[in-house]
């Protein structure tokens, strides 16, 4: 029972920073219509920022702000004018391979150029055991991850829910021709989108690698949890993908210590398939009008 | 008539290129065994093109998966090798049953909305890498499955390089006659349709979800089909080549080549083949280089380079 | 008169908006029936219900006496109902000869049949009937793309009599069509109907309508405010009123 105390709060933490990804993801593909294929590499790669930034002497806190403004400025701004500005009146499938092609690109790059090794990265607080309840503990660090992360994905939805910018946001998202009609500057709205789903990737980064390692090739798992958690949840809204996060990450350290090794990835895309099946809307979304 | 011939001309030069002419008087040596490997390689390739083509190029969806159904048709013919299945019915089989798991996979992702059929793909792709690589008792896992049979055709053997290029040319010449057949009937009309304007489709009687999942299964079976000649031409097949990057790069060559465009998996598939080669020397940087050469190409060109080849002969032409 | 087209109570909100509240109304065999309202007054609504591109909140569908109610466009399509949009929709990559030819080969033999058989699935002498009735003939091998509006209005038009259908609803078909070519399309279509095909009708041009629809019903704010012939609804009242006080 208090193993599966332990699981359940290390599934929360990871899962809280799946959610991270798959929030950006969602929103991004609302707004915008910009289904990110290199999401994950997005998570993957503001890791190698602070990395870079440690190495060039600057202190570990201030590296992550690094990581996280070097992160907005090219995985956000840069990706909106350079890759995504071009292509949006091109159709579906030329952004689509644009993503894609991205991803393989920053992947390559960070193998590369930094390393193909896995590399070690510092954790928030130091990785040590706490004890909650009697008997039952828990690292310090997965506290620090799961606080990190609610403390994120609270303050978006203030964000998003409380403030004039907000709102307009979540306008753009929903119907970007009737938020233009009612004066909103969807083209303003459209750089934040990008800019917030590449802080929340930053995020995500900087709380995931000290659990995975920091590797090149970590955005294939990363983008694909993403894509299950915002599909599992529900494409409609963002409490969507912060529910379908969480499940997966829950159900992936359930797998890890239940399921065999080697089929533990399998658990989320079995998720998913499921979900597909027989709750294509998600489990938060509403069914929406008939797609021909 | 004119394409036919033009088709046959092609046919005829192609399987000529890797053959040793310098006994009919000309200065050709050919292509040694090596080059004839690549060649061959170019066709197994351009089959499997040919397939995400026709779901992407004709039915406007995406697959992230045809590398995981060109595995299934290499371990499933590999596998039936071993235990003295011939090759023909591997062949049939890879076929058909990639076929029905493309319905199966289809179906539910193509009820919901657009891209939900790239994410169950993307999906499946991952579970077939952990099925190939975990599966050790019948994959063999990452040590792989080594000395494929060469398939033996009426009592002759394709062990030569040369003989078995020209035994997959005749498929590949088969398999581009089925395609072409399949495009230019009224199912060519309606992909195209459904492609441009779904809503209209629909409304004029054709049954958009049906023939989207048709076309996504042909292709899945092209795949499967690629794979089953696959695994007899490089003889040994490990998880690696059929994992989540394969199946991205073959939605990227195909795009490079010009989707929805006949010759597009051709040009492309050549690409993705030749370019490593031409590379080499530079082998860790040929993705990167690959995938920005991509990038710009989308952003200027985004018909590929026979979409870029058709605009530069229309200007010469006023 | 028989009812080919029974629609009854018919609903469809959006979210707490009611779009269409309780709408009940017949299209009687071989009419033009008009359907005018303001703008917003959920005519389109309407007709994307009654076609299955939405799925009603409430309420039925039936055709020639059989429910058809929320059956997909596609399959609606078969049963003999056609359509064209009130936007543009022809397919500009393909010619217009190859439009006339797709709007007809779903309702030619079977699928697999299409597959093997000839490349106009035997609709080309249909086509070309079309193509010159509508007058489109010198156009044949043009991509649509390339056509005029007014050009491609008549072909939209035309594709939706290319199967062969007895009940075709006509979303503002003369939107954006000059004068001239506007009186070729009214004629062109009251030849159909009288041939044999039903019409429902949604136009804002007034004038096209009183002079093609023998039967008109008015809606707003999603209900059905009045009905009758083009003269009796000229003169109505809660007409006026529906037109005049927004």
């Amino acid at each position: 029972m208090t193993d599966l105390l332990q699981l359940l709060i290390a599934g929360l933490a990871t899962g809280a920073i799946y959610a991270l990804a798959a929030i950006g993801f969602t929103l991004l593909w609302q707004t915008s219509q910009t289904i990110n294929f290199a999401q994950g590499e997005f998570v993957m790669v503001p890791a190698f920022f602070a990395l870079i930034a440690m190495k060039l002497g600057i202190p570990y806190v201030a590296a992550l702000v690094v990581a996280i403004l070097m992160s907005m400025l090219l995985l956000g701004a840069a990706f909106r004018y350079a890759v995504v500005g071009p292509l949006l009146n091109r159709g579906v499938l030329p952004l689509v391979i644009s993503t894609i092609a991205l991803g393989i690109i920053l992947k390559e790059s960070v193998k590369d150029i930094y390393s193909a090794e896995a590399q070690v990265f510092p954790t928030l607080l130091p990785d040590r055991n706490v004890t909650l309840l009697p008997g039952v503990t828990i690292s310090l660090a997965q506290i620090g991850v799961l606080v990190v992360a609610l403390i994120t994905i609270g303050g978006l939805q203030w964000f998003l829910a409380g403030t004039r910018t907000g709102r307009q946001m979540q306008a753009t998202a929903q119907n970007p021709t009737v938020a233009r009609i009612l004066g909103v500057p969807v083209e303003r709205m459209i750089l934040y989108t990008f800019l917030i789903n590449a802080g929340l990737a930053a995020m995500a980064s900087i709380l995931v690698s000290p659990i995975y390692l920091a590797k090149f090739s970590n955005g294939e798992t990363l983008g694909l949890i993403a894509f299950v958690a915002a599909i599992v949840g529900g494409f409609n809204q963002v409490r969507g993908a912060i529910a379908g996060g969480l499940l997966v990450g829950v159900l992936d350290n359930l797998a890890a210590a239940y399921v065999s090794t080697a089929y533990r990835q399998a658990i989320p895309l079995i998720l998913l398939v499921l979900v597909i099946l027989f709750r294509p809307q998600g489990l938060l979304g509403r069914k929406e009008e008939r797609a021909v | 008539m004119r394409t036919f011939l033009i088709a046959l001309a092609l046919l005829v030069v192609l399987a000529l290129v890797p053959a040793d002419l310098t006994g009919l008087g000309l200065p050709y040596p050919g292509l040694k065994r090596y080059g004839t490997y690549i060649l061959t390689l170019w066709l197994v390739t351009a089959i499997a093109a040919m397939g995400v083509n026709l779901i992407v190029g004709y039915a406007g969806q995406e697959t992230l998966a045809q590398a995981a159904f060109v595995g299934i048709g290499a371990y499933l013919t590999a596998i039936a090798g071993k235990h003295g299945v011939p090759f023909g019915i591997s062949f049939a089989a890879s076929g058909l049953l990639t076929f029905v798991i493309g319905i199966a996979l289809g179906f539910p992702a193509l009820r919901v909305q657009k891209h939900y059929l790239a994410f169950v793909t993307l999906a499946f792709s991952v579970l077939c890498w952990l099925v190939f690589r975990n599966e050790t008792a019948i994959t063999g896992g990452v040590m792989g499955l080594r000395d494929i049979e060469r398939p033996i055709l009426f009592g002759l053997k394709l062990r030569n390089a040369q003989t078995f290029y020209w035994f997959v040319l005749a498929i590949t010449a088969v398999m581009t006659f089925v395609l072409w057949w399949i495009v230019q009937s009224p199912w060519g009309r309606a992909f195209t349709a459904l492609r441009e304007n779904p809503l209209r489709a629909e409304s004029l009687g054709v049954d958009v979800r049906l023939y989207t999942l048709l076309a996504f299964a042909l292709g899945c079976a092209y795949g499967g089909m690629a794979g089953s000649l696959y695994a007899p031409l490089v003889e040994f097949i490990d998880p690696s080549p059929f994992a989540l990057g394969p199946s991205l790069l073959f939605m990227l060559m195909v795009v490079i080549g010009g989707s929805g465009t006949f010759a597009g998996p051709f040009v492309g598939a050549g690409v993705a083949v030749l370019l490593p080669e031409w590379l080499r020397a530079w082998e860790t940087w040929y993705l990167l280089i690959y995938a920005a050469l991509v990038m710009i190409m989308m952003a200027l060109f985004p018909g590929g380079i026979v979409g870029l080849a058709r605009v530069s002969v229309r200007k010469r032409q006023p | 008169m028989t009812a080919r087209l029974e629609v009854r109570d018919l609903s469809k909100a959006f979210g707490g908006v009611a779009a269409v509240q309780g709408v009940s109304f017949d299209v009687r065999d071989g009419e033009i029936l008009g359907v005018i309202g303001p703008n917003g007054s959920g005519k389109s609504t309407l007709f994307n219900c009654i076609l299955g591109q939405l799925l009603p909140s409430a309420g039925t569908v039936a055709l020639d006496g059989s429910d058809v109610t929320g059956l997909r466009p596609s399959t609606l399509n078969r049963l003999g109902v056609s359509r064209t949009f009130q936007l543009l929709q022809v397919f500009p990559r393909l010619t217009v000869r190859e439009n006339l030819i797709l709007a007809g080969q779903e309702h030619r033999g079977s699928r697999l049949g299409r597959l093997f058989g000839a490349r106009d699935a035997g609709l080309g002498p249909e086509a070309d009937r079309m193509l010159e009735f509508f007058r489109l003939g010198a156009l044949a091998h043009e991509q649509a793309g390339s056509l005029s509006y007014g050009q491609q209005k008549l072909l939209d038009a035309a594709m939706a009599f290319m199967s062969g259908s007895r009940l075709v609803l006509l979303d503002e078909p003369a939107g954006g069509v000059n004068p001239t070519m506007l009186a070729g399309l009214r004629d062109r279509l009251a030849e159909i109907n009288r041939v044999g095909a039903t019409f429902v009708v949604i136009e804002h041009n007034m004038e096209f309508v009183m002079s093609l629809c023998t039967r008109l019903i008015v809606l707003a704010e999603g209900r059905i405010i009045a009905e009758g012939s083009p003269a009796e609804v000229r003169t109505n009242a809660a007409v006026i009123e529906a037109y005049l006080g927004h």
